[in-house]
């Protein structure tokens, strides 16, 4: 306990013996109305004063539209647009279907079975190209991050091999793998490794220091500092690259069914470009935008679970 | 020449509670000529320290005067050095930030690094014995400052150190919590009966806790006071008062106001 004494400071005596040579007072914030002297230079103040009830949160919430339907809004505000520019004529069919012909198609498609199994091909592509991205870019993370020799060795390459435009990968991999399946799984494998890799990568070189020094006090050695502080310290991080890693998986996949596809969603868009069925291409992508919707659910409720630990910001 | 004792070695959980005296006689820590530079300035310059198996010392000084790099040294966690350090195997660190696992819960971070599988009866023990028995099974972002060093402290005891090192760890706190805690660690001290280095710049926490106060200037000991007033001490008492005024002298701080009027008493 600091036992300095402070000097009461003495300016407001002084300031009533010679108020023009005084400094301004500090200005205080909202003073009752009226309560300031006359002679007082007036302080400067950003909030008006007065009195204001605080409401409790219960009460406040109550007002207003609750927040689903108010989300909901915006969404079906542009369907009704986009309803109503079809219904018009001023959108015609050959440019774009209207909602209600590519609710239909969507609903003869999923009927007859051709939608089913076109989602079934495409998502087994995704999913084993995920998978074998997955492990290479965590392998690679963990190789790097832990080891210095592996940063060295990975660290760079994995950069450089990340400028370059994994789209334009395309024709190379018919070259080396041909039209069948293995070049579009290439692609995705492409596309997930590398989001994983940086994002792994960075959060174990983010785990806070302090932390595993604590742990090496405790005893911990090595492998138990990987275990119990390093790894667990980069779960955040990680489960940010998983989002990346699917949201490209689907992208990838959007590219490589665009080539040679004999079946799957691609081959669905690819078909009915032919013949201008706009309907048939909207429902596709209605199809992989819901696919990529319900990957990145998975995630974040995987999220929500695995860090219930972490006391972060929720948004106001 | 560096004798270490060794790396922190985990107790035998199976082991009864010590009583009396750390295993080894003599002393707890042992240094002679201890010299660390950062960048070629020497931050401890052929420092000679002894504490006591069982006794309590406080190291007070100025921010940046060696005080925590010389506990970090202790820690072991610092092995940059030249000369003669011993210490005991069995050491325990308490930070000034609790500095617990965010995603482990409050009973596994107290076990955390005892061999063998994570002890829950054990954990909740030492809990209970800082007052936090029930809060076993929380995650530490619901702990208040206060209660998650008081976890850091069951950590430390878990391990039943011989030597104790505490690196401020009420510096964080408020004046009311901090006032609890400074008791608790007395009463644990008073309990475990380890050796504690407790590094701090409050000087009135200084004279409450510790046996021996010594003050830390330009890279070594500049002045050691030993602290002989019964226990529980009180602050407001004329030999207390006169020992802290003494202590801030030392560290350069001319008291003024009622503190040393009571002091020349």
């Amino acid at each position: 306990m600091s036992t300095e004494e402070i000097p009461a400071p003495a300016q407001q005596s002084t300031q009533e013996a010679e108020p023009a040579a005084a400094p301004p007072p500090v200005p205080r914030t909202g003073p009752a109305p009226g309560s300031a002297r006359p002679d007082a230079p007036q302080p400067v103040t950003t909030v008006p004063g007065g009195v204001e009830t605080v409401r409790p949160d219960h009460e406040r919430r109550r007002r207003g539209i609750p927040r689903p339907v108010r989300r909901s809004f915006g969404p079906l505000g542009a369907l009704l647009l986009w309803w109503l520019l079809s219904r018009t004529g001023a959108l015609s069919a050959d440019t774009l279907a209207s909602p209600v012909a590519v609710f239909r198609r969507g609903w003869d498609l999923a009927a007859d079975g051709t939608l089913g199994s076109a989602i079934w091909v495409s998502a087994r592509r995704v999913g084993e190209g995920f998978l074998i991205g997955a492990l290479a870019g965590t392998a690679l993370a963990l190789l790097a991050g832990l080891f210095r020799l592996g940063e060295d060795l990975i660290d760079a390459t994995v950069g450089m091999l990340r400028a370059l435009p994994w789209v334009g990968l395309i024709p190379l991999f018919i070259v080396w793998f041909g039209i069948d399946e293995t070049p579009k799984i290439a692609l995705v494998v492409i596309a997930v490794t590398f989001p994983l890799y940086f994002n792994i990568y960075a959060g174990i070189r983010g785990v806070d220091d302090q932390l595993v020094e604590a742990g090496r006090v405790l005893g911990l050695g090595r492998w138990g500092l990987i275990r119990h502080i390093v790894l667990p310290g980069a779960l955040p991080s990680a489960l940010v690259g998983l989002r990346y890693a699917l949201g490209s998986a689907w992208l990838a996949l959007v590219f490589a069914e665009q080539i040679n596809a004999g079946n799957g969603i691609g081959y669905l868009m690819n078909n009915a470009e032919q013949f201008f069925q706009t309907d048939v291409i909207v429902v596709c992508l209605v199809v992989y935008a819901v696919l990529g919707l319900v990957s990145d659910l998975i995630v974040r409720l995987a999220t929500t679970y695995l860090l219930s630990w972490r006391a972060s910001f929720d948004g106001a | 020449m560096t004798t270490y004792a060794t790396t922190p070695a985990a107790p035998d959980p199976a082991a009864p509670l010590r009583k009396g005296p750390a295993a080894h006689d003599g002393t707890a820590v042992h240094v002679r000529g201890l010299v660390r530079a950062f960048a070629g300035r020497r931050v401890i310059d052929g420092l000679d320290l002894d504490i006591r198996p069982g006794e309590f010392v406080a190291l007070l000084g100025h921010s940046g005067c060696g005080k925590s790099t010389l506990l970090r040294i202790l820690a072991g966690l610092d092995r940059d050095i030249e000369g003669a350090v011993t210490v005991p195997r069995r050491r325990a660190v308490a930070f000034q930030a609790p500095r617990l696992l965010p995603w482990k819960r409050v009973w596994r971070n107290v076990v955390l690094g005892l061999p063998g599988r994570a002890d829950r009866v054990l954990a909740e023990r030492y809990l209970a014995e800082v007052g936090l028995g029930q809060r076993a099974s929380v995650w530490p972002k619901t702990l208040s400052g206060g209660e998650a060093q008081r976890v850091s402290l069951a950590r430390a005891l878990v391990r039943r150190p011989d030597l104790l090192l505490l690196d401020e760890p009420f510096g964080a706190l408020d004046a009311l919590t901090r006032s609890t805690a400074q008791r608790l660690v007395g009463e644990l001290w008073a309990r475990h009966d380890c050796a504690v280095l407790l590094v701090t710049h409050d000087v009135e926490e200084a004279v409450l806790l510790a046996d021996r106060v010594l003050v830390m200037r330009d890279g070594g000991i500049a002045h050691e006071a030993a602290v002989d007033l019964p226990r529980p001490r009180d602050i407001g008492a004329p030999p207390f008062v006169a020992l802290r005024t003494a202590l801030l002298a030392q560290l350069g701080v001319g008291a003024t106001g009622p503190a040393a009027a009571d002091a020349t008493a």
